[in-house]
């Protein structure tokens, strides 16, 4: 059993590398406008798209302009979400007859889908129109992914050869990643989907007679394929039903199981290599890679084994529990049968490690140590995979406090790929690093000191505790899973995560743009024997270290007090 | 290098000053330009509140929190005195220098010659302008150039150095310094520098720290470590809520008190390497005060650490002053030993050192001796830029020695000819990068005598070495290519500017830089300068001349231009220090979560116990070993901070693979048995 599972994760890193690095190259192509087949037949598009907005495709930004408009657009985008949904009660495509949605949820909603964490505070058949779930939701699905991609392409460039005085346009950015990449990636996904039986509609609600005379079964239909695709690719997250990828509706094979968690990690995954490819170094990107998977394959292992042992105290109560050949056993508490734990354990790992926070299980049901690991995968800073663009730039941030500490150890002035690293790039990195974990820990503070926060807890003692972290870990890394167990749609919660979001999405974004600023202008040094190679296994390992230690260091106190005595407790009690 | 300088570690006086000025360094104001200490010192204060309070109110744990505070305050001090300590050598360097600086009466002359007439005024009172004499056994009252004159020069008050120089007007020698003492003969100087701006001014304020300014690198660090200090604090402080929110639910035990935070915080913030991180920098001056370089700047000595790029002069840094002779080659017909003869003969009173050599050669291969050119009869020929030849007339032969063409200008006049196989002798030579001097008697032509640059013994394998560090070394020469790619690739460096002028040398070195080197280079001259001041670590040779140390941004006062690669290991040195102790001081904080996050919740959460692996002796033991470790560690790397870590010529893969395991798997394992040994005695001593 544990063989099998192992072998499952294998064959699943090994795809996932294996469709990871070709579309990594072939996005360094697209997105740069280099040559290709991709250009030529949807080259015309683009250049139809700058002619009506009246963009000047070529205009270099500079780091200040290019940081308005991401926060401009933004911040139209949540203005426009937050409209659509207060008013949706009076707008077409609603053939349910749902209501305006209120403020708090719609406001958190708009943050949610417009940060690309989708932390959904409602449940979306029951609240969201069919025109708020497409016009809003989805364009949000795809606009924010872009986001992110476009401010990875921005600090990326900024690393290459040349000085330069911007880092690149936006606008071209976003329309190249919507259009190259996750549209087509996007309409593929779907198709799949829907052979798998995933639905595709704008008609209402299926009602159906069951067998018991006189009463009827709800089934909420809607445009479910479309939307689900680019909530797995784009590391959105936000599912069309409540329970997200468990439901038979969303995710309803074994088959459809394994193509939406292919496409949680894919282009998180490949723009790893994208990053080499513009680099001309594509040593770089494979080390970035190995180093994300050196964190995610350890946090596996400890979710699977945890799930897979089950719960001591069904032990001593006589059950065997144990999985064996005989019995799929271990903690299916909180799992869908048809897929079974070491499906459910992986998709948990993959959502949280890339910033995607789509469910196909109850994370609140997992063992203590089992949940840990989500848990602090999030708390690292999205970074492992991440989220699509935002998870390789918080990665490179890392990269460049690694270098600078490794600088100082072999006596120079470090470099991360030939550009020098000073206070003003370690001031920004220190923010990117800083600024989310505070708001996890300033959040869950607030929240288990107040009657409105400890409130909404379900349980009581560290398993509540555990709830309040997950819940603000998974906001303020624009994750977006819940843990479950704690009612978030109260206007605390709401607006407080709300605020998290914000602050891990955008003063991150900012300080990355300005350390890109900063780093475009500095010449590429060559490199000679006194440069550390930032591509070999001492330098992942170092980077490895970096993050692993700094995001031990911050929460080591908070998850003692939460899942770490819980699982001791447990472990005491048998 | 002067041993006069080398000073041991803790020298008694330097100790006891130390310790004096930890205390006053107490300071907030002082404190807060290193946030990490200040945040410690706050903390110290806030613990001596909450003892005052716990004695007043006759608190159980009372002993425990002024224990923790009294532990606290010592971490400040300890942190204190290891800054203290690095000043505190720089101080008593800049007493010695002090004394160099009497105040002496100046004779400032009314019109620069030596029989102008003079006023006598304090030295303080020259003006930059003011020309002075200075006689036999005076003090040269301050920094200047000479306009006439030649004096031997007693530097030893600055450079530690007893033997006396040559001091002239014109040239590369003319500059003095004040606090200098004229051993013979006399000098008339023109005075360079205001009181108060002079080199042992600067040289005072430099060894002092008082000028010490944070450098880019310093700058950068610091961020880091705020950052990672505002984490902690967060952690910490968030700790609070946490601890109530588990006491509530739990419904046993205590919220964490106060004390026990501040304890958790302060071991955590990395005080190690902020409390040394001034010490460390400091101490790096130091050394290159040990090494007799003066830097204006600590910048310099850190940019010195990332140069990647060395230009090299060649002569008197790659090869031996100047050149020698080494074979004789004779022509057909000629033995060797009549060539030999000759050459040694033509060579007997030129004084020069080729000419030497060759005086030199003759007797080692032949027992040629010396003869007295006046009781020959002989009549000395000297070199004139006109026949570029030397030799004698003796008996009514004239024996010359030149270079090929003014020999074969020699010959034409005989005439005779330079033949063939004595050409192919020259061309083969040439292409060696050797210099060929043909010598000829009256018609015939005798033969060559090949005169080569020596290479200094052992640079090679110190070039291999900076090699390997990945620095890459250039020489620069005023030979012509073909010598110049000889002497190269004899002495191992990497590139070479052959008929260097100072235009091509300037032209190189932003040719470098705009590559993205830095590069560093050594000079004397005043056609030095303009180069001097656009390289990244310029090194003056005290020797120079004043525009040279002014364009430069360090003065070696030993004048010896391999002292380059020393100064690149002190820097290289400066920087591995700090990243070794800052990955240590990181690292150490594993340990102490697990002292002391069982011992904080062991009221609420009996059961997380069980990550105390340490197996202490109870909750406040174990926080106050973690907190007395976290003390004494900063005291333990005192002498490591002032040293430095040891540097190994090595290529970045392999340092910061040793310097990893070293500082950091090493930081993270020695806090565990270091915090035991301390419960244990702890409790053995029933304290807690």
């Amino acid at each position: 059993m544990t063989g099998r599972a192992i072998a499952q994760a294998g064959i699943f890193l090994a795809i996932l590398t294996l469709f990871a690095v070709p579309l990594g190259h072939g996005m360094a192509r697209w997105l740069n406008g280099g040559p290709g087949w991709m250009g030529q037949l949807l080259g015309p598009v683009e250049r139809l798209i700058y002619r009506v907005a009246g963009v000047d495709p070529t205009q270099e930004m500079s780091w200040r302009r290019y940081a308005a408009s991401v926060l401009g657009f933004n911040l139209v985008g949540i203005c426009f979400l937050y409209a659509l949904q207060r008013l949706q009660g009076n707008l077409p495509f609603n053939p349910n007859g749902l209501g305006d949605v209120g403020p708090e949820v719609a406001f958190n909603t708009a943050v949610s889908f417009v940060s690309n964490t989708n932390w959904q505070t409602y449940g979306g058949e029951t609240t969201m129109s069919h025109l708020t779930q497409m016009l809003g939701l989805t364009s949000q699905n795809f606009l924010s992914a872009a986001t992110g991609i476009a401010v990875l392409l921005a600090f990326v460039r900024s690393l290459g050869e040349g000085q330069r005085a911007g880092v690149g346009n936006y606008w071209v950015d976003l329309v190249r990643s919507v259009l190259y990449v996750l549209l087509p990636l996007s309409l593929g996904l779907a198709l799949l989907l829907v052979s798998q039986g995933v639905v595709q509609t704008l008609a209402g609600s299926a009602v159906a007679q069951t067998l018991e005379s006189g009463v009827e079964q709800v089934y909420a239909l809607g445009p479910v394929a479309s939307q689900v695709a680019i909530k797995q690719l784009g590391t959105n997250g936000g599912g069309y039903y409540n329970v997200n990828s468990a439901h038979p509706f969303e995710n309803p094979t074994s088959l459809s199981n394994f193509f939406e968690l292919l496409a949680i990690l894919l282009i998180p995954a490949a723009l790893c290599f994208t990053f080499g490819s513009m680099l001309k170094d594509r040593r770089q990107g494979w080390a970035i890679y190995a180093a994300m998977t050196l964190i995610f394959v350890p946090v596996l292992a400890l979710t699977l084994g945890s799930e897979l042992s089950g719960n001591p105290r069904l032990a001593n109560l006589g059950v065997d529990d144990v999985p064996s050949l005989l019995q799929s056993g271990g903690n299916l508490e909180g799992k869908e049968t048809r897929f079974g734990i070491t499906s459910s354990a992986l998709w948990a790992v993959a959502t949280t490690a890339a910033s995607n926070g789509s469910v196909n299980s109850m994370h609140d049901s997992y063992t203590p140590l089992g949940g840990l690991g989500p848990m602090w995968l999030m708390q690292l800073g999205e970074i492992v995979y991440g989220g699509v663009g935002s998870g390789l730039y918080g990665m490179l941030m890392y990269a460049i406090v690694a270098v600078f500490i490794a600088g100082l150890m072999v006596g120079r002035t470090p470099e991360y790929v030939g550009k020098k690293v000073e206070a003003f790039e370690m001031k920004m990195a220190s923010l990117v690093i800083l600024l989310p974990a505070a708001a996890v820990l300033v959040g869950t503070a607030i929240a288990c000191s107040i009657p409105e926060g400890t409130g909404a807890l379900a349980n009581p003692g560290p398993h509540g505790f555990s709830e309040i972290l997950y819940a603000f870990s998974s906001g303020a890394n624009n994750n977006g899973s819940a843990f479950g167990g704690l009612t978030v749609n109260g206007p605390f919660y709401a607006t407080a995560i709300g605020v998290a979001m914000l602050i891990g999405r955008y003063w991150v974004i900012v300080p990355v743009l300005a350390a890109a600023g900063s780093l475009a202008k500095k010449k590429r040094l060559p490199p000679t024997a006194g440069t550390l190679p930032t591509h070999g296994p001492l330098f992942i390992f170092l980077l490895v270290g970096t993050v692993v230690l700094v995001g031990a260091l911050t929460f080591i106190p908070a998850l003692a007090l939460g899942p770490v005595i819980e699982a001791l407790q447990l472990r005491g009690a048998s | 290098m002067s041993s006069a300088q080398q000073r041991p570690l803790f020298e008694r006086a330097i100790v006891q000053r130390a310790v004096i000025d930890a205390f006053a360094k107490l300071d907030p104001r002082r404190m807060i330009r290193n946030p990490v200490m200040f945040v410690v010192e706050v903390g110290s204060l806030f613990t001596t509140l909450l003892s005052g309070h716990a004695l007043f109110s006759s608190d159980p744990n009372a002993g425990f929190v002024v224990a923790v505070s009294v532990w606290l305050w010592f971490t400040v001090l300890f942190a204190n005195f290891a800054e203290a300590m690095a000043e505190g050598r720089g101080k008593a360097q800049a007493d010695t220098l002090r004394k160099a600086r009497r105040d002496v009466i100046a004779k400032r002359l009314e019109e620069p010659t030596r029989v102008s007439r003079y006023e006598e005024i304090p030295s303080a009172r020259l003006k930059q302008g003011d020309v002075v004499l200075v006689e036999a056994s005076q003090l040269i009252p301050g920094d200047g150039e000479i306009i006439e004159g030649v004096a031997s020069v007693d530097e030893s008050a600055i450079t530690g150095e007893s033997a006396p120089v040559i001091r002239e007007a014109g040239g590369d020698r003319s500059a003095v310094t004040g606090g200098t003492r004229v051993l013979s003969d006399w000098l008339i100087i023109r005075i360079t520098a205001n009181p108060g701006e002079t080199f042992l001014d600067r040289m005072i304020a430099m060894v002092e720290g008082a000028k010490r300014q944070k450098t880019p690198n310093e700058i950068a660090l610091d961020i880091l470590l705020a950052g990672l200090t505002i984490v902690f604090l967060l952690a910490t402080v968030t700790l609070y809520p946490f601890s109530v929110y588990a006491v509530e639910s739990s419904g046993q035990g205590q919220p964490v008190s106060l004390a026990v935070l501040v304890a958790l915080l302060v071991c955590l913030i990395p005080t190690t390497i902020g409390g040394l991180l001034s010490a460390i920098g400091i101490a790096g001056m130091d050394r290159l005060i040990q090494a007799n370089v003066i830097a204006t700047s600590g910048r310099a000595v850190e940019a010195a650490g990332d140069v990647d790029v060395l230009l090299l002069d060649k002569t008197g840094t790659i090869t031996l002053g100047n050149r020698q002779a080494v074979a004789f080659v004779p022509a057909p017909g000629v033995t060797e030993a009549e060539l030999a003869d000759a050459a040694q003969l033509a060579s007997l009173a030129d004084e020069t050192p080729e000419g030497r050599s060759i005086v030199v050669l003759a007797k080692q291969r032949f027992e040629l001796r010396s003869r007295d050119l006046k009781a020959l009869g002989a009549h000395f020929v000297p070199f004139t830029a006109q026949t570029r030849m030397s030799g004698v007339d003796l008996d009514g032969r004239q024996i010359r020695k030149g270079a090929g063409d003014a020999i074969e200008h020699f010959a034409a006049q005989h005439s005779t000819r330079v033949p063939a196989e004595v050409r192919a002798v020259l061309e083969a030579i040439g292409k060696k990068g050797g210099t060929p001097l043909v010598v000829a008697s009256d018609q015939k032509v005798l033969g060559v005598v090949e005169l080569k640059d020596v290479v200094k013994g052992g640079i090679k394998e110190r070039f291999d070495e900076m090699r390997r560090v990945g620095i890459r070394t250039v020489m620069i020469t005023g030979d012509n290519p073909l010598t110049a790619a000889a002497i190269a690739a004899e002495a191992g460096v990497d590139d070479f500017l052959a008929e260097a002028t100072p235009e091509a040398k300037l032209a190189m070195i932003r040719q470098y830089q705009s590559e993205g080197h830095l590069v560093a280079m050594t000079g004397d001259g005043t056609n030095d300068a303009p180069a001097l001041a656009q390289a990244d670590v310029a090194v003056a040779m005290n020797t120079g001349t004043q525009a040279a140390k002014e364009a430069g941004n360090m003065v070696d006062l030993d004048s010896n231009p391999t002292k380059l690669l020393s100064i690149v290991e002190i820097g290289k040195q400066l920087l591995m220090t700090r990243g070794a102790l800052t990955t240590f001081s990181i690292a150490n904080d594993v340990a102490k979560y697990f002292a002391i996050i069982p011992a904080a919740f062991a009221a609420t959460y009996p059961a997380l116990g069980r990550l105390d692996v340490m197996g202490l002796h109870s909750p406040s033991s174990a926080i106050l070993s973690a907190v007395i470790f976290n003390a004494l560690i900063i005291i333990a790397l005192i002498p490591l901070a002032l040293r430095g870590i040891r540097y190994r010529p090595a290529p970045a893969p392999a340092l910061l693979r040793r310097n990893l395991l070293i500082y950091g798997l090493g930081g993270v394992l020695l806090p565990f048995p270091g915090i035991k040994v301390i419960d244990l005695i702890l409790s053995a001593l029933n304290w807690v």
